[in-house]
């Protein structure tokens, strides 16, 4: 037993080295640091750290095996439960999660479940001799709209379970957000090839560049034979602030700026798609995606990287480690202030985002203070670029070509508690139905959904 | 992967290709478009389709060799491949309802106005054609457009083929001349578009213009391809190609579609050095 009060340390690339690259920042657990992290685990029996894992990991048990040194069983416990475990154990917010529940957490931190979890992962991945599991087939075929987590993860259960599954990708390679949205550093790109191969071998079928909504309707997916269909299509259409110079040559969406980065490799000398080098970037938001946005422009040179966000940093939606990394790495960070325009130059390009400060009212109907304007606070930040990342709506091509799906009027498809739409033998689950949220949460829904599914197909082929 | 079925320029700077997708020809209609990569490295870029043949299964796109990545696919033949190639995208134009229309084109812009030249004609609705291309060289469909139109006049800026004068003249005379439209459709360069909206505006047409501009994944994700549209933020990839030319901001779309005019030159000239140097990969 390990009574240490704070847990083993993520070793990790220098800071003033990392924030000029783009390999991956957090370097993972050695075998010794692992087993030792291990040992702070008080294998609780009532576990409550499962309690607050989305998809149910029996943490513990997987832990055990880590102390046992048998460290393909700890992947393959972890496995049970998750088809993205070195995706999960870099990305997932475990401190609002499992960690959130650690007893050890009480009193100092609580055990590096993520890290314990990308430790077995990594080792499976790199040990791994493709033992494929042969699950009988039984002859049904679903479809599944998006790569992604949710997609992916629903996938995972359902071929789990004996079903002919194909996942429909829209763009030229499957993975979703963990592709063209979450960056190198945070999330190697070779890691969620190596995910989706694993499904591949376990039968899981891909087809890319393929619309569902254009290429391919959800009605002629029916036709073809497929039993139901899970739509996972993600974050849509990027959110703006409305304010004046949104236009501006210089003012990008997350999203765009991030695809050029992540999917496109624009960071690379050799890819053929453009993207701008900064020299003072503002990047409006707090979320995760607001901090992958600013450690983007850093890496890809600019001088200076200065994050809006206007409440004050204890609302920060983004991870705490999110928001450490950023700040090592040199990202100012520029609190209770909203922009008010974007300004630009003779040729229209940004040359600053005037900015106004706020400070903290009364809570709102989010029970987060409300942040209220202060009179004559303008000023004018001087940046080339400003990257908007205040959040996305509701992609609409599935909603305006299938019939008797409902939607929210933001957008989300509406579903009950099982996943289901409301519309027969379809399924949603992630960003599509809450809106931005996380990795982990639309791996839950992607995996309920897949046992709902899997139930009425059951009942009614009885 | 897609098969390139057939590959024939139409003028030095401007070809057609038939690419293998059956896909997307079985739900392809005028006014949509593709987005395609030519290679791993390669960047995404929307095309708005040219043709398209359900039964076999065929889209034609037409390109002008503008920039690194139009030029990489130059360098493809029939029986080569496309990385990727999906579609189709965007919303098709509405043409329920129109019975008299004038479709102005410009430049490789008529590749795109064909379609939906040909679409209207064979709904029985009578079309004024007007194509307009910089010289003689630079012509192309001219046979095809005359083909479905009922009235086609040619124009260059320079009068060495067809009348000399811009596709706005031609235009006018047509107006003046008594000839009534529904709808004037103006597919072509942004300044060319602007013009004919202005134009058509005194008039009180009204007229859909089809817009391209920046993109990246073409499905309503990246929001790159924003422009103003009557005060509000539209997404020429889901919410059009088409608009209201009359409501479309066309300074603001000029200037954005200069955002990267440096970095295209100098990729442009990257892969220009490539073939000169023999590099043909």
């Amino acid at each position: 037993m390990n009574m240490s009060k704070e847990k083993n340390p993520m070793p990790t690339q220098e800071p003033k080295i990392r924030a000029k690259n783009f390999s991956e920042v957090a370097l993972g657990y050695t075998e010794e640091q692992a087993k030792n992290e291990a040992e702070r685990c008080l294998n609780c029996k009532t576990k409550p750290c499962q309690s607050g894992c989305p998809v149910g990991i029996d943490i513990p048990a997987f832990i055990q095996k880590i102390k046992d040194g048998d460290y393909e069983s700890a992947y393959q416990e972890i496995a049970k439960s998750s088809s993205l475990a070195a995706v999960c154990g870099r990305v997932c917010p475990q401190e609002t999660q499992c960690e959130s529940k650690c007893v050890r957490g009480k009193n100092g931190e609580p055990v590096a479940i993520g890290r314990l979890e990308r430790f077995a992962a990594d080792y499976h991945n790199a040990h791994k001799t493709h033992p494929i599991e042969n699950v009988p087939k039984n002859g049904y075929k679903i479809a599944i709209v998006g790569s992604g987590p949710a997609g992916l993860s629903c996938a995972g259960e359902l071929i789990g379970k004996g079903y002919d599954v194909t996942v429909f990708e829209a763009l030229h390679i499957a993975g979703g957000v963990l592709v063209y949205g979450i960056p190198e550093f945070r999330l190697p790109k070779k890691i969620v090839e190596c995910e989706i191969e694993n499904l591949k071998a376990r039968g899981v079928k891909f087809e890319t560049n393929t619309v569902i909504g254009k290429t391919l309707l959800v009605d002629e997916l029916f036709e073809d034979g497929y039993e139901a269909v899970f739509i996972g299509s993600g974050a849509g259409l990027p959110n703006f602030m409305k304010i004046k110079g949104e236009d501006l040559k210089g003012v990008y969406s997350a999203n765009e700026f991030l695809t050029r980065v992540n999917l496109m490799k624009a960071y690379k000398a050799d890819s053929d798609t453009p993207i701008k080098h900064s020299k003072a970037v503002a990047v409006v938001g707090g979320g995760n995606v607001a901090m992958d946005a600013t450690r983007c422009a850093l890496r890809l040179g600019a001088e200076r990287v200065v994050l809006v966000y206007r409440r004050s940093e204890a609302e920060l939606p983004a991870r705490h480690e999110e928001v450490e990394h950023a700040k090592e790495e040199g990202v100012e960070f520029m609190m209770l202030t909203a922009p008010v325009e974007v300004l630009g130059d003779e040729n229209k390009n940004v040359r600053a985002l005037k900015c106004k400060k706020m400070e903290l009212g009364e809570p709102d109907a989010s029970g987060r203070r409300k942040p209220v304007p202060i009179d004559g606070s303008e000023f004018e930040l001087e940046v080339d670029t400003v990257i908007v990342a205040i959040g996305t709506a509701p992609n609409p091509l599935i909603k305006n070509t299938t019939s008797g799906i409902e939607v929210q009027k933001w957008g989300g498809i509406i579903v009950d508690e099982n996943g289901k739409t409301t519309r027969d033998m379809v399924y949603a689950g992630g960003d599509a139905v809450t809106g931005s949220a996380t990795v982990i949460l639309a791996m839950g829904a992607g995996k309920d959904a897949a046992i709902e599914i899997d139930k009425a197909i059951k009942a009614k082929k009885k | 992967m897609y098969k390139i079925l057939e590959k024939t320029s139409l003028n030095p700077t401007v070809s057609r290709m038939v690419i293998d997708a059956p896909r997307v020809a079985k739900k392809a209609q005028a006014g949509m478009f593709i987005i395609l990569r030519v290679d791993d490295e390669g960047e995404r870029i929307p095309l708005t389709i040219s043709d398209f043949d359900k039964n076999i299964g065929t889209v034609t796109i037409i390109y002008q060799i503008v920039g690194a990545t139009t030029h990489k696919l130059d360098r493809l033949n029939a029986g080569d491949c496309i990385c990727d190639f999906v579609g189709p995208l965007g919303k098709p134009t509405e043409l329920d309802g129109l019975k008299s229309v004038a479709v102005i084109g410009g430049g490789v812009g008529c590749a795109i106005a064909l379609p939906t030249a040909k679409a209207l004609h064979e709904r029985g609705a009578k079309v004024h054609s007007v194509i307009g291309f910089r010289n003689k060289d630079l012509v192309i469909l001219e046979n095809e457009f005359c083909a479905v139109s009922d009235v086609c006049k040619l124009m260059t800026d320079d009068g060495s083929a067809g009348e000399k004068g811009l596709v706005t003249y031609a235009l006018k005379s047509l107006i003046e001349s008594g000839n009534v439209y529904d709808e004037v459709i103006a597919i072509g360069p942004l300044v060319m578009m602007k013009f004919v909206c202005k134009l058509t505006e005194q008039y009180g047409i009204k007229t859909v213009v089809s817009m391209n501009p920046i993109m990246i994944d073409g499905t309503g994700m990246c929001g790159g391809c924003r422009l103003t549209v009557g005060g509000e933020m539209k997404f020429a990839c889901v919410d059009g190609p088409d608009f209201d030319g009359h409501k479309v901001d066309f300074d603001e779309a000029i200037e954005r579609g200069r955002m990267y005019a440096e970095f295209e030159k100098h990729a442009y000239e990257k892969e220009c050095n490539l073939l000169s140097k023999g590099g043909n990969a």
